[in-house]
C-alpha cells in the first residue's frame, strides 16, 4: 500500500456497516456462529461482519466473547 | 433456536422466549432466575460468580490496555460483573433464546469491561491540548518520510475539509480519535455519549473528508481507486 491508497484506507467507510448498536444487538448470536463456522456468521450477518472489521471496540468485545465461550467449554 | 429476520431492529420489542426451544442449561438458568423460583438467591449467587469469573478473565486478557494490576484490576472486574448483572436482570425478558443464556450474559460482561477500560483510558489519555497537531496526520495515515509531497497535500486537504465540512462535534471526534489517537471507547466516556454515537460521528466525518478529497481530485470517486 502506498501514498494515496493509504489515505483511502484511512478514510474508508462502508455503507453496509450496521454500527455499534446493530452489532451489539446480535453479538452473542454472531459469536456462537463464529465459534462454529466463521464464514456462516459473515454470511448471515454481513453488515455486522463489516462493522466488526472497522470498529476496534466491538471487535474487542467479540474476541472476549469468543474467549468466554472457549473457556466455558474447557470448564465443563 | 428460533430464527429471526435480518436486518434486526433492536428498537422492536423482542417476543417472549419459548423455554421449550432452549438448550437445557439456558432453560435452567431462566427457571431459577424466575421471581417465584425456590432457590432464586442461590441462582443469583451462581450467576454473579459466573459473571465475575468472566470479567476477571477478560480484564486479565486486556490488562495491557490499562495501567493497573493486582487488586485494582480485580476491583474493576468485580465492578464490571456487578454492573453487568444489574443490566442482565433488568433485561432478562429481552433474552431471545437465539444463543445460550450464558453467551448472552457474557455480552453484558464484555460491554461493562470495555466501558471500565474506556473510563480508565480517558483519565490517562484524554487530549491535553486544544491545539490540533496536524503534523501527526501523516504518521497516523501511515505515510513514510519519503512521501513528502503527499504528506504536504494531505495535511492541507484534510485540514481544510475538517475545518469547513465537519460539524463541531464531528471535528472533535475526528481529531480525538484519528489525530490524537484517543481510543474510541475513551472518547465516548469523555463526551458522555454511547460508543455508537461516537462511531457514527467518526463514520460521517470520514465520509465527508473523503468526499472533499474526491472533489479536489486527490481521491477517486470509487473507493479503492486512486486518480
Amino acid at each position: 500500500m502506498s501514498d494515496w491508497s493509504l489515505v483511502e484506507h484511512f478514510l474508508h467507510t462502508d455503507p453496509a456497516d450496521v454500527g455499534c448498536d446493530g452489532a451489539m444487538a446480535v453479538l452473542e448470536v454472531y459469536a456462537e456462529l463464529t465459534h462454529a463456522d466463521p464464514a456462516a456468521a459473515r454470511t448471515r450477518f454481513p453488515g455486522v461482519a463489516v462493522h466488526l472489521s472497522q470498529c476496534g471496540p466491538c471487535a474487542e468485545d467479540l474476541t472476549g466473547l469468543l474467549r468466554a465461550i472457549v473457556a466455558d467449554e474447557a470448564d465443563s | 433456536m428460533a430464527a429471526r429476520a435480518w436486518p434486526y431492529d433492536p428498537k422492536v420489542p423482542a417476543p417472549g422466549v419459548d423455554r421449550e426451544t432452549l438448550d437445557p442449561d439456558s432453560a435452567e438458568w431462566l427457571g431459577c432466575l424466575d421471581q417465584a423460583a425456590a432457590d432464586r438467591d442461590g441462582c443469583l449467587s451462581r450467576l454473579h460468580a459466573l459473571m465475575t469469573r468472566a470479567a476477571r478473565r477478560e480484564l486479565a486478557r486486556r490488562a495491557a490496555q490499562l495501567a493497573v494490576s493486582g487488586p485494582e484490576l480485580d476491583d474493576l472486574a468485580v465492578q464490571s460483573a456487578g454492573d453487568a448483572m444489574v443490566a442482565v436482570l433488568a433485561k432478562l425478558d429481552q433474552f431471545r433464546g437465539e444463543s445460550r443464556f450464558t453467551t448472552w450474559v457474557y455480552k453484558f460482561v464484555m460491554f461493562e469491561v470495555s466501558a471500565k477500560i474506556g473510563r480508565h483510558q480517558w483519565q490517562h489519555h484524554a487530549p491535553s491540548s486544544s491545539e490540533i497537531d496536524w503534523d501527526r496526520l501523516p504518521d497516523r495515515v501511515g505515510l513514510g518520510p519519503e512521501d513528502h509531497a503527499v504528506q504536504r497535500d494531505l495535511v492541507r486537504a484534510v485540514t481544510s475539509a475538517v475545518e469547513q465540512d465537519l460539524t463541531e462535534y464531528q471535528r472533535s471526534v475526528f481529531v480525538a480519535i484519528l489525530i490524537d489517537g484517543v481510543p474510541l471507547e475513551a472518547v465516548a466516556h469523555g463526551m458522555g455519549v454511547s460508543r455508537n454515537t461516537v462511531y457514527k460521528a467518526l463514520f460521517d466525518a470520514r465520509r465527508k473528508v473523503r468526499a472533499a478529497l474526491v472533489a479536489h481530485g486527490q481521491l477517486g470517486q470509487t473507493e479503492g481507486r486512486t486518480p
